[in-house]
């Protein structure tokens, strides 16, 4: 029956490929579908990497309404960004383009992103309200330093911040397109090896070690595995912070399962359709570009608001 | 039987447990009685390995707690918490199959479908199986949790205040049925109560704390006495017989 779902969700991702790279197809057929191929690989990329990684990190945390991005994470990110412009000067910061500048944004971002998830663990886990707490500071916090940084710095560069504030599927760079690609799969493969092990993990530490698992241990590595999928998801294209928490909402009620060899492929593929077909719908329909971000962020905004407010805690 | 060890242990500097040595026998049921704080859960924590031992040590059956792999100690012993942070939306059936998790790591066989079906035939499951827990009252999913523990099926099965937010009426059910398993020779339970009543109608052993030291051990029957009782809690408890049985009465 949850087979079934999969193999529906399978299709439909594949429809909405289809639609992404054929429709509205003019002119010189060969170059644009190479441009569009990119864009769509970095779409289904990043989708799987949000929807894996969020619907883990909610398993280990034990809740359903935090997600990296709500704990800080993308202000951490600009902080990041603007503290290189600010270092560098906005001219360095443009030239550090490709690999290298890549790789220096996915390591810090892993080394912040593990400091902030291990205030996770501990004698926090499972509790919401010191977790969103923790969240909702952290991001304050990350933020004011971000406006205190622009003001420091030249109203030019600025410019320059400006650009990776929102999310682009726009300008991928092809290299780190295949750097990302390289490091997700093993991460995913070793993933999908523990999914009968989160099973377990969901059910809360005490249940989990009576049971025999290496629970502490175990959620460590989830949590390394976890930051790296958002740390190069969000050098890749930049922050979409509710993107995450949609997804993982509708894994989870689309499947209805603790079963996450079903969850994490469902999550995975939502995003993807999610993505491909807003973007697809945004380009080709509308003919407004890169807008898909504010859209998602909308709906996500509505949905964690509705998850806080309408009493479902879990 | 788990032997307890000279077992110290403190949280944030204020000690809970005192160099702590008693052993608990096997089979039949042992509760674990005493006033709040007096590190009943700690012990149980300990014993199951949910808490890291500090100082002493705990063997269950002759097996060191700190030094068995955990994987080959859950198919020894089998603890209930009361229940915190679930993060998936479970059925009853699944919850239970989850209690096999120590004998096929993911890959359930025919014995663990059928040990699950005999742990929710034991708690009378069988008809909830396919409901979500978040859709069951409070007695029915401790029910299920228990069972869980009991799928496990393990000679010792911890259990963490099975009976708080039940009523008369489940509370009762519920011991009766902890009560036949420890019967049949196939469980030895230990448990912690609040109600020393239940303690005193079900229980073969009890063991009481206070501020983290043994205060008494024994048969029900022998030491659930006014004088024992009135000590450990700092209150004037009195004690009768009625129909055979110590029954404490709190508002002598």
């Amino acid at each position: 029956m949850s087979d079934r779902r999969l193999i529906a969700l399978g299709l439909a991702l594949i429809a909405a490929c289809a639609f992404f790279l054929f429709w509205g197809l003019k002119g010189p057929a060969g170059f644009i579908l190479e441009l569009r191929a990119v864009k769509l690989a970095s779409l289904l990329l990043v989708g799987a990497a949000v929807g894996v990684s969020t619907v883990v990190f909610q398993t280990v945390t034990g809740n359903r309404i935090l997600t990296p991005s709500i704990m800080g994470f993308d202000s951490l990110f600009l902080l990041v960004q603007s503290l290189m412009v600010l270092t560098m000067g906005g001219l360095g910061y443009a030239m550090t383009g490709g690999p290298a500048k890549f790789l220096l944004d996915t390591a810090l971002m892993m080394a912040a992103s593990l400091a902030l998830f291990s205030l996770l663990m501990g004698r926090g886990r499972g509790d919401l309200h010191r977790m969103i707490l923790v969240g909702v500071i952290f991001g304050l916090f990350f933020r004011s330093m971000t406006a205190f940084v622009l003001r420091l710095i030249d109203p030019s560069e600025f410019a320059v911040v400006q650009q990776v504030m929102f999310a682009s599927f726009g300008a991928v760079d092809t290299t780190q397109l295949a750097m990302a690609a390289a490091l997700f799969v093993p991460v995913f493969a070793l993933l999908w090896r523990l999914a009968p092990s989160l099973d377990i993990v969901a059910l809360g530490r005490d249940s989990a070690v009576g049971l025999g698992l290496r629970h502490d241990r175990l959620a460590t590595v989830l949590l390394l595995l976890v930051s790296a999928l958002v740390a190069v998801s969000t050098a890749l294209v930049g922050p979409v912070s509710f993107l995450g928490l949609l997804v993982a909402a509708l894994a989870h009620q689309l499947m209805q399962t603790p079963c996450h060899a079903l969850l994490l492929p469902a999550a995975a593929m939502i995003a993807g359709l999610v993505l491909v077909i807003g973007q697809g719908v945004f380009e080709r329909v509308l003919g407004l570009q890169s807008t898909l971000a504010v859209i998602i962020e909308f709906f996500g905004g509505l949905l964690f608001l509705y998850l806080v407010l309408g009493g479902r805690r879990r | 039987m788990i032997a307890v060890r000279n077992l110290s242990h403190r949280i944030g500097g204020a000690p809970i447990l005192t160099d702590l040595t008693l052993d608990l026998p096997k089979g039949g049921i042992t509760a674990i009685i005493g006033p709040n704080g007096a590190g009943k859960s700690t012990l149980m924590g300990l014993m199951a390995r949910l808490l890291p031992i500090q100082e002493g040590q705990v063997e269950v059956d002759g097996h060191c707690v700190a030094r068995t792999k955990t994987e080959a100690l859950a198919k020894r012993l089998a603890i209930v918490t009361q229940r915190v942070g679930v993060a998936s939306r479970l059925r009853v059936g699944d919850l239970v199959g989850f209690g096999r998790w120590p004998h096929h790591h993911g890959r359930p066989r025919p014995e663990d479908h059928a040990a699950v079906e005999r742990a929710l035939e034991a708690f009378d499951l069988l008809e909830l199986r396919g409901r979500f827990l978040d859709e069951l009252s409070g007695g029915q999913n401790q029910r299920a949790f228990i069972a869980m523990g009991l799928a496990q099926e393990t000679d010792w099965l911890l259990l963490d205040e099975p009976l708080n937010n039940l009523d008369m009426y489940h509370a009762r059910a519920l011991m009766a049925r902890i009560h036949g398993l420890s019967r049949a020779g196939v469980r030895s339970v230990v448990m912690v109560v609040h109600d020393i009543n239940y303690a005193a109608a079900w229980a073969d052993h009890v063991v009481a704390l206070k501020d983290g030291k043994l205060d008494f051990q024994g048969a029900p029957r022998e030491v659930l006495t006014s004088a024992r009782l009135s000590e450990l809690f700092g209150m004037k408890i009195g004690v009768e017989e009625i129909a055979g049985r110590p029954t404490v009465l709190h508002h002598a």
